[in-house]
């Protein structure tokens, strides 16, 4: 047997056989064949094979996963029955009496340079597929397995480098017991992915996919963030006690799931929930949430080819609100570029995305783009309890300017006849530090600021969050940080407005004790943190925590602020 | 051999779901099937092909059939284009 340390990404506790979502090794020589027909038959074969596969995976993702993401392996059983493509192959084997392998990987090359160098990013994308698909006629030909993670079909851990949006879509739920990758952190996309799907992972291992070989009984401790590699009789044992015991820990927390969130000594305060889509309402209610906090609107937008519709975008925003039943739901405005790219926009490359063009930057630019968006918001505005956010603001004009377009769109619509409440509260991220400096000015235009601690983090100590050799950081807890928390905090309440927090940092035991001594009044985390953070709540005093965060934000350290909030709270 | 042309009135052109409806419906017939779009042609049954002319809004194209199947195949095409929203 043998351990890995990774990081605790999504807490809970998996064993399973490990199913590697690895490439296989497609390399291949190129040889002269002496019976080309063979060849060309040989080819077919594989193509034959290809087809029939991606049949059975098409129609699996279908059922399991829905019509729009069975659409890209329809797309590449296009692209295998197309003449363009198969004939040259052949041809070429024919004349050339070189083997399909080259064939093939020579014509589809010719085919990918063509398509990457048009000009329209659609286009460019569509060589991605041209790639995938000669990946599995290569498999085929090389009599290579190669790795088809939407037709798992019994309990695994999946073990990968890291795991992208697209693998992610295409894992079954069912079968999935945990993951663990070689890279990536907390906020990384698996890691989030995997807390919204409430399955344990330890993320950043370094070396998972190195040590762990298929049909591996592997442990996956989302808690401490270990994985254990062909683990003892014993220690399986150990672990099936943790899981119990974890499990009837999480029973005993599902029994504030209807209560509302109370300090010891009687303060009252918001925990709610970050959501991505309407499908994670079900999560936000069996985790007894209070409300959205976060409504991250970007996924209406990503892993598609054209922009969404109003109409579209309407019924996922009146689905989130009526789910909610008036409950409060902060709905964040597009946060697009930078890092998270929309092929079809066709965005140039940037140096510095995190500092670029991104969020409301390119929301005042793209202004049909962003109209759209607050029209279909407040359509829905009537069917429940919405508050509108913007994203990245940096000046008090950006916010100025977002908020007479939302007015515009908002008489428009009313002359028009539609309905639109009358009280939507508007907000803005506080995640630049020039707004969190600032803060006492925006408090007294803006209805309420939410704190988006992974980028504020990162602004603030220039720590780009990608990078792992700066990950130490991602310091939370520093009290330069703490000092700006509470900027924002005193000041929206010197004008009567509230201060939510949306970041990991809101969910997280350590910094809940220092957040209610500062005053936050609203916490948004993941659904499935909500409990636990309930029942730590429960057994703090407000006013303790006020004195121990008055002492933190006077230290200079902060390793020295995690040891008194470790006392002030009773942590281990 | 029978040709139709048509203008393309579909804002994101002729792309995606349309073309793989396109070339689905064309790679139904026997007929030799090709499109045209600013003096290059293409074979309709290739998605690559189609997809490699990056037909946008407004664009006039051409679709000519030859074979056995000629005015069915032209009359299928011209039936995909309008119910995808891609002519009038």
């Amino acid at each position: 047997m043998s351990f890995l340390q990774g990081i605790a990404a999504s807490s809970g506790i998996a064993i399973a056989k490990a199913y590697r979502l690895v490439e296989p090794d497609l390399t291949f020589e190129k040889k002269t064949v002496e019976n080309a027909e063979a060849e060309v038959a040989r080819f077919d074969a594989a193509i034959a094979q290809s087809k029939t596969e991606l049949e059975a995976i098409r129609d699996n993702a279908r059922e399991n996963l829905g019509a729009d993401k069975a659409a890209i392996f329809e797309a590449h059983l296009l692209v295998l029955s197309d003449p363009e493509l198969l004939s040259p192959i052949q041809d070429k084997v024919k004349s050339e009496n070189v083997n399909a392998e080259v064939a093939l990987k020579e014509t589809a090359d010719m085919f990918i340079t063509m398509f990457e160098s048009m000009d329209n990013e659609y286009m460019r994308e569509r060589a991605a597929d041209i790639r995938d698909v000669t990946k599995r006629v290569l498999s085929h030909l090389l009599g290579v397995k190669i790795v088809n993670p939407s037709m798992i079909s019994e309990e695994v851990i999946v073990v990968a480098e890291d795991l992208t949006p697209s693998d992610t879509a295409q894992l079954n739920r069912q079968f999935v017991k945990g993951f663990t990758t070689d890279i990536g952190g907390r906020t990384s996309h698996s890691a989030i992915m995997a807390r919204s799907l409430e399955i344990p992972a330890v993320v950043g291992t370094k070396s998972a996919t190195k040590d762990i070989q298929n049909g591996n009984l592997v442990i996956v401790d989302g808690l401490k963030g270990e994985v254990h590699i062909n683990p003892t009789p014993e220690l399986v044992e150990q672990y099936k006690k943790e899981n119990e015991a974890f499990e009837a820990q999480k029973a005993e927390w599902a029994k504030l799931k209807n209560e509302k969130t109370y300090s010891q000594d009687g303060h009252h305060v918001e925990l709610v929930a970050n959501i991505g889509t309407p499908k994670d309402l079900e999560g936000v209610i069996n985790n007894g949430g209070e409300g959205v906090g976060l409504y991250r609107t970007e996924f209406l937008y990503m892993g598609r080819d054209q922009l969404p519709t109003e109409e579209e975008q309407f019924e996922s925003y009146k689905a989130v609100l009526e789910g909610l039943a008036g409950k409060p739901v902060v709905v964040r405005t597009l946060d697009i570029g930078g890092d998270k790219e929309l092929p079809y926009l066709s965005l140039p490359k940037e140096m510095n995305p995190f500092l670029g063009f991104r969020a409301i930057r390119l929301c005042l630019e793209e202004k049909d783009l962003f109209r759209t968006q607050l029209r279909a918001l407040l359509r829905a505005s009537t069917y429940g309890n919405l508050k509108i956010m913007f994203p990245m603001i940096a000046t008090l004009n950006e916010f100025r300017q977002a908020k007479a377009m939302l007015e515009e769109e908002k008489a428009k619509l009313i002359s028009e006849g539609v309905a639109v409440s009358e009280d939507i509260e508007v907000g803005i991220m506080v995640e630049i530090p020039s707004t969190a400096v600032l803060a006492d000015q925006f408090a007294k235009e803006v209805d309420f600021f939410s704190i988006g601690t992974n980028d504020l983090i990162q602004y603030t100590m220039a720590a780009d969050r990608m990078n792992e050799r700066v990950s130490y950081l991602y310091q939370p807890y520093s009290p330069s940080i703490l000092r700006l928390v509470k900027m924002v905090i005193d000041a929206a309440h010197k004008e009567g407005k509230w201060t939510g927090m949306c970041g990991e940092m809101a969910g997280d035991e350590t910094a809940i004790p220092l957040l209610l001594g500062l005053g936050l009044d609203e916490f948004s985390m993941s659904a499935t943190s909500i409990l636990k953070a309930r029942a730590q709540i429960r057994h703090l005093s407000k006013s303790d925590m006020e004195k121990m965060a008055e002492q933190a934000l006077q230290l200079p350290t902060t390793d020295e602020v995690v040891k008194i909030v470790k006392e002030a709270a009773n942590l281990k | 051999m029978v040709e139709k042309q048509f203008k393309v009135i579909a804002e994101t052109g002729i792309h995606a779901r349309p073309a793989t409806l396109l070339v689905q419906t064309a790679s139904k017939f026997e007929s030799e099937i090709q499109l045209e779009y600013k003096g290059k042609k293409v074979n309709l049954k290739s998605i690559m092909g189609v997809m490699s002319l990056g037909i946008g809004q407004g664009a006039d194209i051409t679709i000519s059939a030859e074979g056995a199947d000629e005015e069915n195949a032209l009359q299928s095409l011209a039936e995909t284009m309008q119910k995808e929203g891609l002519t009038e």
